[in-house]
């Protein structure tokens, strides 16, 4: 049967068990608009930003192990996308994102809302292509999905021009995919395995540093039943997190620029780092020449080309962290680690992260970061904590605690300021049933503010904890640090009535704007704001007696506080700043 | 740092040079040459890149090529024997009548040839290795004073038997 591209795009969508899709109408789209007007099972999710829909696809991506759908017009629609579609790259999040396109034969005319996001997106997407031909339509849709949740996971870019989708033509969509340039790596190579299980049990001080990739890939039950068996201690990064219960005796910490100090020490004194799924960014390593440097090396990874890129490895395998780590677990025994583990119970001793806290958090009546996340871990046995990016991650990873039903969403690789808030929509909307916490800085919240009309349209119950002090804070952190305390361009109280570059905030400084409070409410959300501390329980309860409202919670912090220890850059990630 | 030939077989595809062009500059790998032209199957082309990078960059180019969904087939021509040629037109301009006698002095040495020729000035086509026509280059350079230089990057290819390297 011939049928239209449009219609073959909605077919293609249910086929692929898409049940709900983030979007943003326009001219070059508004003929898809049309199809989904008659897809009642796939639900629109109409943002209030480009950018907020394709970070909300992430957090939806990320929360349920499904693929993410964007659906947005050509020019600035599509380019509102990079800054998210780089985000999910970096951290390989499964997305695919159809935009707009003008008609082919105005392709390279400097049409109206022509962008070429093709190339644009090239070095930030898994892949991208411009659907040309109507008899290409179906295929390309079909390998998009395939690209995107194969292998190591990533987002995909399908351009779609006008006429394209208005053409008819075929109405199969394809069964099977073959792509002869894209053969995603399956198998475990058993001698290599078999070469990393004989490097462990000979360690005398073993190490498994574990990355994204070990959530990604579900294998949080088998990786924790390793450890256990062996008896080796466990870092993480901040995407590895969760990996294993934090309250598990092996677990030491974070590793990297605010690890905590033993786990730091650990990786710079262990002489086998087994590392899973990680790709060894420079926040991780510090000075590279001195990281891990006395051990021998193996890493798994599902991506040949994160192998040997920033460390050199010793033992490589390529192969997906489950099932690497199910091989692993058939020659698993318990190695003798005591000493090992005696030596890292008394780093952590040494410097816990509580004896961390600079003097401005331990004096005033504020709230602190610290204590707010313990309240959460109180309040909440089962969450998705999504973060945005800055001081307020660093404290979360801190002192979240988690086990098998929490979540962490947070984006590591770039860093997204503004990630937080569409993110926990997404992860809202793909677990109705689960609690979601944001936490965000008085920055970042603002980065993608226009979003709250969407969760308060979709009745979403969020929880949403600002940490305001006024300041960006951690590039403030850097600026009281390394820059002589020249605070340039990070006050968020300052107005043109200020003296210039005051330094130091007072009682005398303008009133922030805007009013968090007033601003939930003019959004039809709820709105605390919290200056003691000793009403951080308080506010938390409310929030989550909520059942269709989200709410923003605005604690009121700390200007001076500083995330502890902190490795500066491009130092080794022993020398750690521990106090100040 | 060593200078490196990999073959490269990639989608016949628009924006797939692109791509691969980008690899190289977004990731500040040293890209010497790179040439494309269809294969025999015309759906796949083949690229000759030549690089000049340490082995472990040249590991990690080799990963990042193979990563794209556009790239079928990366082959590696370190230790291998290949036969390998770069096409190079150079004119000389504003040459005397005794210019004209040297050059075909200096095009029978290198056993290239002298394929058009005007009063003042002449056409050499050089099919070497890209080394042979660098030393060709340089003698040109020091013996004519106006040169028109086009060079089209290095092709290779497989060799048959084992021991010819050009």
């Amino acid at each position: 049967m011939q049928i239209q591209g449009t219609k073959l795009f909605t077919k293609a969508l249910k086929e692929e068990a898409v049940d709900m899709i983030f979007v943003y109408p326009g001219a070059c789209n508004i003929d898809l608009f049309d199809a989904l007007y008659d897809e009642p099972d796939i639900e629109m999710i109409l943002a209030r930003h480009e950018q907020g829909l394709a970070h909300a696809a992430d957090g939806y991506a990320r929360s349920s192990g499904k693929v993410g759908v964007c659906l947005v017009t050509s020019g600035p629609g599509a380019t509102n996308l990079v800054t998210a579609i780089a985000t999910a790259n970096y951290d390989s999040v499964p997305m695919v994102c159809f935009t707009g396109q003008v008609a082919t034969g105005l392709i390279g005319n400097d049409a109206f809302q022509e962008v070429d996001i093709v190339g644009i997106t090239k070095s930030i997407s898994k892949y991208s292509i411009t659907v040309r031909k109507r008899e290409d339509l179906g295929r390309i849709i079909k390998e998009a999905f395939y690209i995107a949740r194969s292998g190591r996971p990533g987002p995909v870019v399908v351009d779609l021009p006008k006429d394209v989708m208005l053409e008819m033509g075929e109405d199969r969509y394809p069964d099977t995919v073959s792509i002869r340039g894209y053969k995603p790596s399956s198998g475990v190579h058993m001698g290599q395995i078999k070469k990393a299980m004989e490097l462990l049990v000979n360690a005398k001080k073993p190490l498994f540093l574990i990355g994204g990739g070990v959530n990604i890939s579900h294998a949080r039950s088998e990786f924790t039943e390793l450890a256990n068996i062996m008896q080796i201690p466990v870092i993480t990064t901040i995407l590895g997190k969760g990996a294993i219960p934090t309250k598990n005796p092996l677990f030491v910490g974070n590793i990297g620029m605010h690890g905590s100090y033993a786990a730091n020490m650990a990786a710079s004194e262990c002489d086998v780092l087994f590392s899973i799924g990680t790709r060894f960014n420079d926040r991780i390593t510090g000075k590279i020449t001195e990281f891990a440097s006395n051990a021998k090396i193996v890493h798994i990874d599902v991506d040949p080309a994160s192998i040997s890129r920033n460390i050199k490895v010793d033992v490589p395998i390529v192969a997906d962290a489950k099932e690497a780590v199910k091989k692993l677990l058939e020659s698993a025994r318990t190695c003798s680690t005591g000493e090992w583990l005696q030596q890292i119970q008394a780093w952590k001793e040494e410097r816990p992260l509580e004896s961390m806290v600079n003097t401005a958090a331990k004096s005033g009546a504020y709230p602190t970061p610290k204590g707010i996340i313990e309240a959460i871990n109180r309040q909440f046995d089962s969450c998705i904590m999504v973060t945005d990016v800055g001081q307020n991650q660093m404290f979360t990873t801190q002192y979240l605690e988690m086990d098998e039903k929490k979540q962490l969403l947070t984006s590591g690789g770039l860093g997204t300021m503004g990630y937080g808030l569409p993110a926990a929509i997404g992860a809202k909307l793909a677990n109705p049933e689960e609690n979601v916490i944001m936490v965000a800085g008085d920055g970042g919240m603002q980065m993608n503010i226009q979003e709250m009309a969407t969760a308060v349209a979709h009745e979403l119950p969020l929880v949403l904890c600002i940490f305001n002090n006024g300041y960006l804070g951690m590039v403030k952190q850097w600026q009281q640090l390394f820059y002589e305390k020249r605070y340039s361009g990070t006050c968020m109280r300052y107005r043109i009535s200020c003296k210039e570059n005051c330094g130091k905030p007072g009682k005398e400084c303008p009133p922030y704007t805007p009013d968090y409070v007033k601003l939930a409410e003019s959004y039809g959300a709820n709105g605390i704001r919290v200056t003691d501390a000793g009403d951080v329980a308080q506010a938390l309860q409310t929030a989550a007696k909520s059942t269709k409202v989200p709410t923003i919670i605005e604690f009121i912090i700390e200007d001076d506080l500083i995330v502890l220890p902190m490795v500066k850059s491009g130092q080794a990630i022993n020398e750690m700043i521990l106090d100040c | 740092m060593k200078k490196r030939w990999i073959a490269l077989y990639v989608e016949n595809e628009v924006g797939v040079l692109a791509r691969i062009a980008g690899l190289f500059s977004g990731k500040s790998f040293n890209l010497e040459s790179l040439t494309v032209g269809t294969t025999a199957d015309e759906t796949i082309s083949r690229m000759t890149i030549v690089v000049n990078s340490n082995d472990e960059t040249f590991e990690q180019i080799k990963k990042q090529l193979n990563r794209f969904v556009e790239v079928i087939k990366v082959i590696d021509f370190t230790n291998v024997p290949i036969y390998r040629k770069e096409l190079m037109f150079v004119k000389i301009k504003n040459c005397t009548k005794e210019d004209r006698n040297e050059l075909f002095h200096i095009a029978q040495t290198f056993h290239v040839s002298v394929v058009d020729y005007g009063t003042n000035s002449a056409l050499v086509e050089s099919a070497q290795t890209e080394e042979r026509n660098e030393e060709l280059l340089a003698l040109l350079e020091e013996e004519f004073t106006s040169l028109e230089v086009v060079r089209g990057g290095s092709v290779a290819i497989e060799s048959i038997h084992k021991n010819r390297y050009d």
